[in-house]
Parts: structure tokens; sequence; C-alpha cells
């Protein structure tokens, strides 16, 4: 009889499923400059782990005694970017994430799976405006000031040029202060690298403090090269774009997801935050944030935080290796952070001001969850000093569930500090108390 | 006038079964053949191939072993049924092994192959090479008895 083989499947199933410490713990810590680098786990089933989704009710996040959190607006599709305009309308961008073809049987499984972490709701491909010109911290007015995007993240302003990051093609439209709805057609810039592959989709984008160059994010076509090295190509980077001809060249490289591309306003630096690669132990591999220097290769995929070589990786490089260099700043491993902002401000207790901080949309591949949360890194002399501090908490309800997820960041013209929760739809408002 | 036989009280198995068994047999052979090329290339569509092929292999067989053991209950008691254990043993060991490889195959890029998948794929075609064997060499008995 073949009974007992059923039962001996299902039995190894389970085993494989409990082998191993899977991140239960909260792990090492690895915030800071020198983040502790466990070994390489390749597990038969890696670590998942779905903060299930509840709404947020009456609830809100958490912040610190002497602040203040609140809606300034819900009921967005899929809301991920926030941009402040020079007026202080407030730009939302509603991205629908492209689909990704199915190339192997785990994608299918993998695709289920995160589903259940994700909001039910699906973006709008459209940028909502938001304005509260009474200043009681909701916004009264709210118009959709461009839509049929083409998956859009990034977003920036210079001078009367609104550029938007489509996941295809930055395009620019005309923009005239108080314009609460965009009618004119748009002009590409540049094409960026899009589908039919379109892993790391999201293209962040920030102008030079001068304007004269855009900066945008090209996360890489895979985890660990996995759709091949040709799907690779002008991929895991950020391009320098000339505003007045559209021509780019890699500003850096080898940075495997980088988002909230953002201008330290003390030294004029270029800083992102980046996404590192899945799949090597719930320790592995740090995600960080990171200044960028010109033609600076930070090792994906060959190798990571420096000259830690990825066995994943075929053919190898060992010249590629010797060139990586490592980021500033661990922030954790899998803690996805998708959101950087400098805060100059005056509308938050005044130890906030010249730090950073950054939106950890949170983990799905390690036992116990990390990120969900806006963390502040202290600065000093431009570089990050000292340990990362959790500001806005509270996304996680303490019971596995997720209330909350948030994405990307800005500072609005009081000061306040701007949440885009892409899981809730809500951008949340935090002032001093 | 035409001669009648009466009907021979020897094991019967629906042709169903053979016909699903030749699936793994197949596909795990080729996934041997494939992850060999995707070893010697680092080409990922030769991987992927694999994955596939293993995939195949596993609902298949599942799919062969319900029908086969459908028809050693229907058979129990009969001559030469026992004769079947090692077929069905050999089943159930390349089925499983068939499971983990599909793991390892999950993995991304080099190591869903080298070596752990490759070696796997070895074994799991040889087992199907040997079980197949066994099934159809027992049935072809069968028919002559």
């Amino acid at each position: 009889m073949r009974i007992p083989m059923l039962l001996a499947l299902g039995a190894a199933t389970l085993a494989l499923s409990g082998c191993g410490d899977r991140g239960g713990s909260a792990g090492p810590d690895q915030v800071g400059p020198n983040p502790p680098l466990p070994e390489q786990n390749q597990y038969l089933l890696p670590p998942m782990h779905i903060a299930k989704p509840v709404p947020w009710g009456d609830a809100t996040p958490t912040v610190p005694a002497g602040m203040k959190i609140a809606a300034f607006a819900t009921g967005f599709k899929n809301v991920r970017r926030l941009y402040t305009l020079p007026n202080g309308d407030v730009l939302a961008v509603e991205p629908k994430g492209p689909q990704e073809p199915i190339s192997r049987p785990k994608d299918i499984l993998v695709n289920w799976i995160q589903g259940f972490g994700h909001s039910k709701e699906h973006g709008a491909d459209q940028i909502t405006l938001l304005r509260d010109a009474d200043g009681d911290g909701r916004a009264e007015t709210r118009t959709v000031l461009l839509d049929h995007l083409v998956s859009p993240f990034g977003v920036v302003l210079v001078g009367n040029d609104l550029y938007v990051a489509n996941t295809d093609a930055i395009v620019r439209y005309p923009y005239v202060a108080g314009q609460t709805r965009i009618t004119a057609p748009g002009t590409i810039l540049t094409h960026l690298p899009g589908g039919p592959i379109d892993h790391h989709w999201t293209k962040d984008l920030t102008a030079s403090p001068d304007g004269s160059k855009l900066y945008v994010g090209i996360g890489s076509n895979s985890n660990i090269t996995e759709n091949g090295m040709e799907a690779e190509k002008d991929r895991a980077r950020i391009w320098e774009v000339d505003r007045a001809t559209g021509a780019h060249r890699d500003y850096a490289t080898g940075i495997r997801n980088p988002n909230g591309l953002t201008f330290n306003p003390q030294t004029g630096q270029l800083w992102a935050v980046v996404n590192e690669r899945d799949e090597l132990g719930p320790d592995l591999v740090p995600d960080y944030l990171t200044s960028v220097t010109p033609g600076a290769f930070y090792g994906w995929p060959w190798s990571y935080w420096g000259q830690h070589v990825d066995p994943r990786v075929k053919p190898e490089r060992p010249d590629m290796v010797r060139r990586a260099i490592r980021p500033d700043y661990s922030l954790g491993s899998h803690v996805a952070p998708l959101g950087l902002v400098f805060y100059q401000g005056a509308g938050l207790p005044a130890r906030y001001r010249g730090g950073a901080f950054v939106g950890e949309h949170g983990s799905w591949d390690r036992g116990a969850f990390n990120g969900y949360k806006i963390a502040w890194v202290p600065f000093a002399n431009g570089k990050p000093s000292g340990k990362a501090q959790d500001v806005v908490t509270g996304f996680l309800d303490g019971e596995g569930h997720a209330r909350g997820r948030p994405v990307g960041l800005t500072v609005d013209r009081a000061g306040a500090l701007l949440i885009a929760d892409d899981l809730g739809n809500v951008v949340w408002r935090v002032t001093a108390g | 006038m035409a001669t009648t036989y009466p009907p021979r009280r020897s094991v019967r198995t629906h042709p169903i079964h053979g016909i699903l068994s030749a699936y793994p047999l197949a596909f795990f052979t080729g996934a041997l053949l494939t992850d060999i090329a995707y070893a010697n290339s680092a080409q990922m569509m030769w991987a992927n191939f694999s994955i596939w092929l293993i995939t195949g292999g596993l609902v298949m067989g599942m799919l062969a072993a319900i029908v086969g053991i459908a028809d050693a209950i229907a058979n129990r008691g009969r001559r030469h049924a026992r004769a079947g254990w090692p077929h069905s043993l050999g089943t159930a060991l390349m089925m499983i092994l068939a499971l983990v490889n599909a793991f390892i195959h999950s993995r991304d890029a080099w190591t869903s192959v080298v070596p752990t998948g490759l070696i796997l794929s070895a074994i799991v075609a040889v087992l199907a090479l040997a079980t197949s064997w066994l099934g159809y060499a027992l049935e072809a008995r069968q028919e002559t008895n």
C-alpha cells in the first residue's frame, strides 16, 4: 500500500518547515554603522511571516510623549509617496504596481502569501493633491492632480516643471503654483527600465539642490539574479539625468533597491535607503541608509556589506567584489525602508532637527517582525551619529496584525511629519504636542 | 465455432496507472538533463525548466500513486499482489526526494541547482527509471499470466 508514502510526505513537509532558528526572536542588534553579520542560511523552506491586516478603527499610530498624531487624510488607493509643494499643498502618489510574469511555481506561491499582507485596495495610478488651507491639520481640499499614470512613485518640482517618475519613464508636466489639476499632456524626459519583468518597480526621484540634475533610483529586477543576468541591464543603480537634455549616466551602481532619494540640506550630499537581498536568513542582509557618492558600487549582486560574497550569483566576479564599498548605516534586516526625509522644520520637538526620519514598511520573511515604524537617525557633521530611535510605532497591534505599513515621508509647510500608510490608506500627520 | 475462454482470475491493473506513471519518468529524467544544462551555462532558463519538470513530475506522480493504490486495493490477496512492494517503496522514496528537490529548486539562482539540486535530480532520475522498470515489468508479467 502506498498510504505510508502520503504520511511520509506530510511528515517531511512539517519537519522541513520547523528546522533551525527562523528569526523567531528579535535577532542581533544590527542598527548602526557596523552590524554583526551572521552566517548565511539558505533554508529549504525560507521563513515567512505575514502580518494579517486589520483596520485602524479609532486607533492611531503611537508617538512619544509631547507629540501628537492624527489622520491628515484617509481613503486613499495605495498611497505610497508624499511630496510637499512650495505653496504647502501635499501630493500623495497612489500607484498600481505592475504584475510580474510568472516564471516559476514559487512565484505563484509567494505572490499568494504576500497578498495577505497587502491592502485589498488597488492603486489608482494617480497623484492626489491635498490642501489644508485653514491649518487645522486636516486636508479639506482634495483633487486629482494627475491620473492615467504608469505605476508612479517619485515626484519632484523644479521651478515650474513637475517631474513624475513612472515605472517606465520620467515625465515632465507644466505646473503653476496653486494648480489643483494638470490637464496638459506630459513630455517624456527619459525612458526608464520597466517591464516586461519589473520586479522592483518603484522609481524614486529627486533633484540636485541647483535643479540642474535629477536622480532616479532603479531597483534590481530580481531578488538575486534569478530572472537572469540579462534582466539586470541598467538595474540596481541610481541614474543622474540631465534636466535639459534627458541624457543619463550611472551615478551609483550595485545598489539593490534604492528609495527615499534625498539631498541632505546641511551637506548637499545625496542619500538613500536601500532594500537588500532576501533568503540568506532572518538576519541577513541588513537594509541600509547611506550617502551616495558618484561612481560608488555597493556590491549587488555579487556581494553585500562590502566583500561578503553571495554564493547564489554565477559567474563569480572577484574583481567586482573587490570594488564594493560598505554602506554608511544599517537599519536592520528586512525592515524594508522606503521613505527618508531630513528634518529641518520647527513643527516637532527641537531634538529631531538635523536628523533623518526613515519609513520602514516592515518584514515578511523572518519570524519576528522587523520595521513597521518610523525611525529617527541622529546626524552630526553630515554622518549618522549614534543609535536610531523609534518615533512612530503602533503599526502592529501587538497580536501579530498590521493596522498600517509606513512608506513615504514628507515634512509639510508647518514642519509636521507626514507619513504615507499604504495598508490603512491613511496619510498621518505628526506634530509637537 | 469461436472458442471462448473463461475470464482469468489474475491481477488486472488499469492502463491509466501506466499512462500517468510515464510522466514522472519523463519529467524527472528530463529535470536531470536541464539541471546539467544549467550547471554548464548558468542560464536561468534551464533551472526554470527543471523546477517546472519537477513540479509536473510530483503532480502526475501523485495522481499515478492514487490510481496505483486503488488498483492495489482492488487486487488485494491475488497472485503477484505482494510483488509490487519494491515498486511502491521505490516510488515513495522518489516522491519524497522530488519534493525536497522542489524546495531546493525554489531557492534563487545558482544554489537552487548546484550542488544539492543536481545531486537530488540525479537520485530521483535513477529512482524514476528503477521504479518504472519494476512497475512495467510487473504489468508485463500480469499480462502474460
